[in-house]
């Protein structure tokens, strides 16, 4: 099968590599040269503000968090005083801190994991399958991503109520198995860059349907995985159940980081901890899958 | 060849076809499940009178006819929804556009850092709170106070709970929180786009890069084009949240209420599930219009 893609795409490959030197992509005037690069320091600045503030209160004492007139950046006496009280704000749970960790790890790996995977594999059905009913069932899939979450809410508790689901790691995963989003993604992708022309080819070397997705699909549609890696990560990692989870032994750790923020101004530091804390995961995940989406597209070569 | 390709043939489809079965049925029962069961029974509840604890009556059409005729807040949700969607959507979508293509030009290590700056927002999670403490109406306030030290103002503005701001600022928020998944679709969709295309394009007389982004760029990424409307679409019209945390609701004189914030109005605090519900699918009847609009559009792209 390995092969078969070498033999699929060698020749563009090579000649894409041969003349890429060669080719004059066209520039820009110099006025659009200052523009470009005024907007997107600009846009850049004002994107990634909250993050500098929060990274910087969490290190300020509280009377500096509440200075007149505010600073944004400026530590003047930089204190570990937020982190460090953290402990004691959160050693008189019932249940030891490390359960809450455990549960938001395992909860955020595995549903990334399955949402991906199985997003992955219907999107291919519908893209190439050609089954009956594919184009309806995206149809519906396209329709179903614009309906209002929000009074789904009762529906969706009953439904897991039934199920027997309620207060189970069940209702932080399963629900993303459902994501549309995921399958609308990787099928619009699946359609622009893996070409008809080579599932005939590795359909007439009798490759079966899972083989030419492990081996051919993935590899392909790489880039788009880890963006969608990346997105589910941060959507389950700051997931909180609501009104579906009850055992304490059950709980993420967003849900006993919020007993933190949640007292009051005093504790504005230990908030702002609280936050930078949870952002880590998240932001070491996009850090690793964006440096592989970078790998896969320049080793992947595959230009059709 | 030809022998594997008749034995291939000889055996019958379903068997042939029942890993494409396999591998899309745990998508197909979960969303059946978990998505468009509750959706059918959203819209059936839009026919009937329930409060969560009573009895269902059913009273066809009488939600839908209260929002229209009988429903203050309605008319005002509804056309404070539809501006924002036309301001923030179009908006939104060319801004994660133009900046995935602004920095795909960049090394591999520049663009990744970049593409983490835009991306921030998104990282942080519910970051409005920066926006209150911008925007506070004392004098801590960033803007109060920047505007009280230059002596522009003698007194802080209270911003948040001022009509002829808030929406403004809404809508300011709405796209800086707007750099999300789209963005990132643009940026590997763009990063896949074949570079023989240019080159032939350049020899077709393709004179600049305006050209260039229109008869190559556009028509190769469609697919991630409609992705990223529709994503746009999703999040300019369902806005609700991010209105409610600024502007708190109901918003003074409801200037800054939306569909989304009048239906969780109803349906938390008055516990109006039916009447909920057929907000909700008069909000999706509304999203979906604009889908095939956005469809018809995308479709002209590089004519």
């Amino acid at each position: 099968m390995k092969s078969l893609l070498k033999r699929f795409f060698k020749r563009d490959k090579v000649k894409y590599q041969r003349e890429a030197s060669a080719v004059k992509r066209f520039t820009r005037s110099k006025v659009g040269n200052v523009f470009y690069f005024l907007f997107l320091g600009a846009f850049g600045l004002f994107s990634v503000l909250p993050l500098i503030y929060c990274v910087t209160s969490s290190f300020k004492p509280l009377d500096e968090i509440m200075i007149f007139p505010p600073r944004l950046i400026l530590v003047l006496r930089p204190t570990f005083e937020n982190y460090l009280s953290l402990p004691n704000l959160l050693s008189n749970l019932k249940i030891p801190l490390s359960r809450y960790i455990t549960n938001s790890v395992f909860v955020s790996v595995i549903t990334t994991a399955l949402y991906v995977f199985v997003s992955a594999m219907a999107a291919f059905v519908l893209a190439k399958g050609k089954l009956k009913g594919s184009k309806v069932i995206f149809l519906i899939v396209q329709f179903a991503l614009l309906y209002t979450s929000y009074t789904l809410a009762v529906p969706q508790y009953l439904v897991f109520s039934k199920l027997n689901l309620i207060d189970t790691y069940g209702v932080y995963i399963l629900p993303y198995l459902a994501s549309t989003m995921g399958v609308f993604l990787m099928k619009q992708y699946i359609d622009g860059y893996v070409p008809n022309a080579l599932m005939e080819a590795a359909e007439i070397d009798g490759a079966g349907y899972f083989r030419i997705f492990f081996q051919i699909i993935i590899p392909i549609v790489k880039p788009c995985l880890l963006t969608l890696t990346l997105f589910g990560f941060r959507d389950v990692w700051s997931a909180v159940p609501q009104g579906t989870i009850f055992s304490e032994q059950l709980k993420n750790l967003p849900q006993v980081m919020a007993q933190v923020t949640a007292g009051g101004i005093a504790r504005s530091g230990s908030a702002m901890a609280v936050t930078v804390i949870m952002m880590i995961p998240p932001i070491l995940v996009y850090m690793i899958s964006q440096s592989n989406v970078v790998e896969a597209m320049s080793s992947a070569g595959i230009k059709e | 060849m030809d022998k594997k390709l008749n034995s291939k043939l000889s055996k019958s489809e379903f068997t042939r076809k029942l890993p494409l079965y396999i591998m899309i049925a745990p998508f197909l029962i979960a969303f059946c499940v978990f998505t468009v069961i509750p959706i059918f029974s959203s819209i059936i509840l839009s026919f009937f009178s329930y409060d969560m604890v009573g009895k269902f009556d059913f009273i066809g059409l009488d939600n839908y006819f209260r929002m229209i005729m009988d429903d203050d807040v309605f008319p005002i949700a509804f056309k404070n929804t539809l501006l924002f969607a036309i301001v923030t959507g179009p908006l939104g979508f060319m801004l994660s556009f133009v900046l995935a293509w602004f920095i795909n030009e960049f090394s591999p290590k520049v663009r990744t850092f970049l593409s983490f700056l835009f991306y921030a927002p998104a990282l942080v999670g519910n970051a409005y709170f920066i926006w209150k403490i911008i925007f506070s109406g004392d004098s801590y306030g960033y803007i109060n106070s920047f505007l009280l030290s230059l002596g522009l103002i003698t007194e802080p503005i209270i911003w948040l709970k001022d009509a002829s701001y808030i929406m403004t600022i809404i809508v300011i928020v709405q796209l800086w929180q707007s750099m999300g998944v789209s963005f990132l679709a643009n940026i590997s969709g763009l990063q896949n786009i074949n570079g023989e295309l240019y080159e032939a394009g350049s020899i077709d007389g393709i004179r600049n890069r305006w050209q260039e982004l229109w008869y190559i760029t556009f028509p190769s990424m469609k697919n991630i084009l409609l992705f990223s409307a529709v994503m746009q679409i999703q999040a300019s019209f369902a806005a609700g949240t991010v209105a409610v945390e600024l502007a708190g609701f109901p918003s003074v004189n409801h200037a800054a209420d939306t569909i989304v914030a009048h239906m969780m109005d109803v349906g938390t605090v008055r516990y109006e599930m039916g009447y909920a519900s057929a907000i909700a699918v008069f909000l999706f009847g509304m999203m979906a219009i604009a889908r095939i609009v956005i469809g018809k559009l995308l479709d002209m792209i590089g004519k």
